[in-house]
């Protein structure tokens, strides 16, 4: 059977997608899809960010003045499971759809059905969870760690929602996984070793198998919250038995290798389009697999830095201290290779270039504000203190979040056949880097300062660099709409683009014609 | 579909299963872990503690200290909240508890030791903490009795013990009831 539709498919070379609405729906074609997830990755990144400018618009002035503290814990917590689970983690799927399988010369991931099943539950989950907002005691607002017993005992009834919703988010992660790695693994091209795959494929084969590692323990966790507050198990309840800290354990053994998940795709992306614009080879190319490798392996031992204040013994705080410092090494083993990468180049300054630069130097920051973190005396000071959120918006928006706008004006060109507007998109970058740096960078002394995060109100000494960082957030949210804008301009016309694209590109996508033809490598290429 | 990817497939789906149990195997691996280590500070009930009742040695500290979870209306004190004990002498203490209310309930007491690495050195031959439930009907009170030793291999520094005692109420479909009702209006609790 599958003979049969493999030899109709080389014989029908040029058929193009088909026509109308069901296209979307029904496609099994992996640009398609990835097509799909990054425009529903960047509906949620807009409806994420409006939630955002909520909390800082009630966050402009001390005292409360805009809405409740209800509905603020609210926004609160659905904008940190919106960012990560709708925006973050949909847009590295939908490049990881758009680009492996052109990368490693495939003529499609290896099972498309199931790819249009793991993108269509999605937005089933997300309405599921957004619909929260109009039930009887509002959504939930427990934060986006869900601590029991906040999400237990005392949450809101619509946690049930809240429940199957990420149920249904872990099956589409872990589905796409799957397919991530076996496409990796089965349909590379000839003579594409594992060695010379590109960076991005390399770092998507290690989150794929990361997601695979968490995203049951997360449905483990939610499951036994769901047993917790309807069939009177106590495994989080003390009075029954069960602990509460227990929850935070399961929950960071999920939590922390999640985060790398954010993480590690934007460090392949930003490897490609350093080594592009530096128009030279990157350095180190097997030391960076070697990095993420062990970045990914200790990332399931350093949980329990997220808990040095529940009163872990003296020796487990030492541990997770340790262990979190060593992630530094490989973590700058990358930085040390992408400057190295730059060192001599002949760099152009692109906007893709721009926001990869950012990265590397926002990134470290957000790593070295992470070491401060780690170091278990000091954290108590800095426990849930807006230090921590500017350390992990510092590692997600000008980490994460730069590294999918950095690859969307890189790629877009191969996706569309068009050029984006330069000038436009140096705007936008310089719009944005100002905005996060405004934003983000004082909430460091706000939180050195003691100002505690998960607040919809403060003391009077925080005023005025909270009004400077609501500010700044207000600047990042706007050009966002110039993000949209350009995006749409680039889909809709531009200066045509030639197949390479960029001048020092390398790789097997930069072969075929842009816009990439509907299918591509039917016949496997040659890799010398 | 060929064979190798089917074999990747069939592994990878192995492999979601494997992490879907060990997320259910952590609650047991956690309490193990916690016995074996006592980073809970749960001291359990110790069937050799006559081997620690051999010759007095010295004067430690000894404190209880009892909490009531919110929304628990029992009166829960220790009948004695300081002490000087000798460690490798059997000690007996107690604790007071009153049903307030007008129905009958049913309390759980959750024991908790500071510092936590004298947690192997408290040995607890009788403890209502062991209990899985203490029922106290409308009015009733009851004295509840614990029976220690200290091992004389305590640790030097340590100059003091807390045991502490958090009393829950059993009954968790009434606590969530009564959470969601007030939702809105949450005060303070007791």
């Amino acid at each position: 059977m599958s003979a049969v539709i493999e030899s109709h498919d080389h014989d029908d070379h040029h058929h193009g997608p088909a026509e109308g609405l069901t296209r979307w729906l029904y496609t099994t074609n992996h640009k398609d899809i990835g097509t799909l997830y990054l425009w529903f990755s960047f509906a949620m990144f807009l409806i994420g960010g409006a939630m955002a400018m909520v909390i800082r618009a009630e966050l402009f002035q001390p005292g409360m003045q805009i809405v409740e503290p209800e509905f603020y814990n609210q926004m609160l917590t659905l904008h940190g499971l919106i960012m990560v689970f709708g925006a973050v983690m949909p847009a590295f799927v939908g490049l990881a759809n758009w680009l492996i399988p052109m990368m490693v010369g495939a003529p499609d991931m290896a099972l498309p059905r199931m790819n249009n099943l793991s993108f269509w539950i999605l937005p089933v989950a997300f309405f599921i969870l957004l619909s929260s907002l109009f039930m009887e005691g509002g959504a939930p607002n427990f934060g986006w760690t869900f601590y029991a017993p906040l999400s237990t005992t005392y949450a809101p009834p619509s946690v049930t929602f809240f429940i199957f919703s990420v149920h249904i988010m872990g099956a589409s992660s872990i589905m796409g996984s799957i397919n991530v790695i076996v496409t990796i693994m089965n349909m590379r091209a000839p003579g594409m070793t594992l060695m010379k795959m590109p960076l991005f494929v390399w770092s998507w084969l290690i989150t794929a198998y990361l997601l695979i590692a968490v995203m049951p323990v997360l449905a483990g966790a939610v499951t036994m919250m769901l047993m917790d507050i309807h069939f009177g198990t106590s495994f989080f309840n003390a009075a029954g038995g069960g602990d509460p800290v227990l929850f935070q354990h399961i929950f960071w053994f999920f939590g922390h290798p999640e985060v790398y998940i954010m993480i590690l795709p934007a460090f392949g992306i930003t490897s490609h389009i350093i080594e592009t614009f530096s128009r030279k080879q990157l350095f180190g190319h097997t030391s960076m697999v070697w990095a993420m490798t062990s970045i990914a392996i200790l990332s399931f031992v350093v949980w329990a830095h997220h808990m040095f204040t529940v009163g872990l013994p003296l020796a487990a705080e030492l541990f997770f201290m340790w262990a979190t410092m060593l992630i530094a090494v490989p973590t700058g083993v990358k930085v040390f290779n992408w400057v190295t990468t730059m060192f001599k180049g002949s760099i152009t300054y692109e906007t893709p270039m721009l926001f990869a630069i950012a990265f590397v130097v926002l990134f470290t920051i957000g790593g070295f504000s992470g070491l401060m973190l780690a170091i278990t005396p000091a954290d108590f000071q800095y426990h849930d203190t807006y230090f921590v959120v500017a350390h992990f918006h510092y590692v997600l928006v000008p980490g994460a979040i730069f590294s999918i706008m950095a690859a969307v004006y890189y790629w877009i060109p191969k996706w569309t056949g068009n050029m984006y507007d330069e000038r436009l998109g140096r705007l936008h970058f310089w719009l944005s880097f100002i905005g996060v740096n405004v934003t983000f960078f004082p909430q460091h002394w706000i939180g050195l300062a003691g100002m505690p995060r998960r607040v919809p109100d403060y003391a009077l000494q925080f005023a005025d660099w909270n009004m400077v960082s609501s500010v700044g957030a207000f600047l990042f949210g706007a050009s966002q709409i110039l993000f949209l804008f350009i995006v749409i301009k680039t889909v809709m016309g531009g200066k045509k683009a030639s197949p390479e694209v960029w001048e020092g590109a390398r790789g097997l996508e930069w072969t075929v014609d842009s816009p990439a033809p509907y299918h591509t490598f039917s016949t496997p290429p040659k890799v010398s | 579909m060929n064979k190798g990817r089917k074999k990747t497939i069939i592994l990878l789906s192995f492999a979601v299963l494997v992490m879907w149990n060990f997320s259910w195997a952590l609650i047991p691996l956690y309490d193990a872990f916690c016995e074996v280590t006592g980073l809970n500070g749960k001291v359990t009930q110790s069937s050799s503690a006559e081997s620690s009742m051999t010759a007095e040695g010295r004067e430690i500290g000894l404190q209880f200290i009892s909490h009531n979870n919110a929304g628990m209306p029992w009166v829960f004190k220790p009948s004695q909240r300081a002490l000087k004990i000798k460690t490798g002498a059997l000690h007996e203490a107690t604790f007071y508890a009153k049903n307030t209310t007008n129905k009958t309930m049913i309390g759980r007491a959750v024991n908790s030791i500071a510092p936590s690495n004298a947690k192997n050195y408290v040995k607890k031959i009788e403890c209502f903490c062991f209990e899985e439930g203490i029922e106290l009907k409308p009015g009733e009170e009851i004295y509840l009795p614990i029976k220690m030793v200290v091992d004389n291999e305590l640790p030097k520094e340590i100059k003091n013990i807390v045991l502490s005692y958090t009393i829950f109420d059993s009954n968790i479909k009434h606590n969530l009831i009564m959470d969601h009702d007030s939702n809105h209006e949450m005060e303070p609790s007791l």
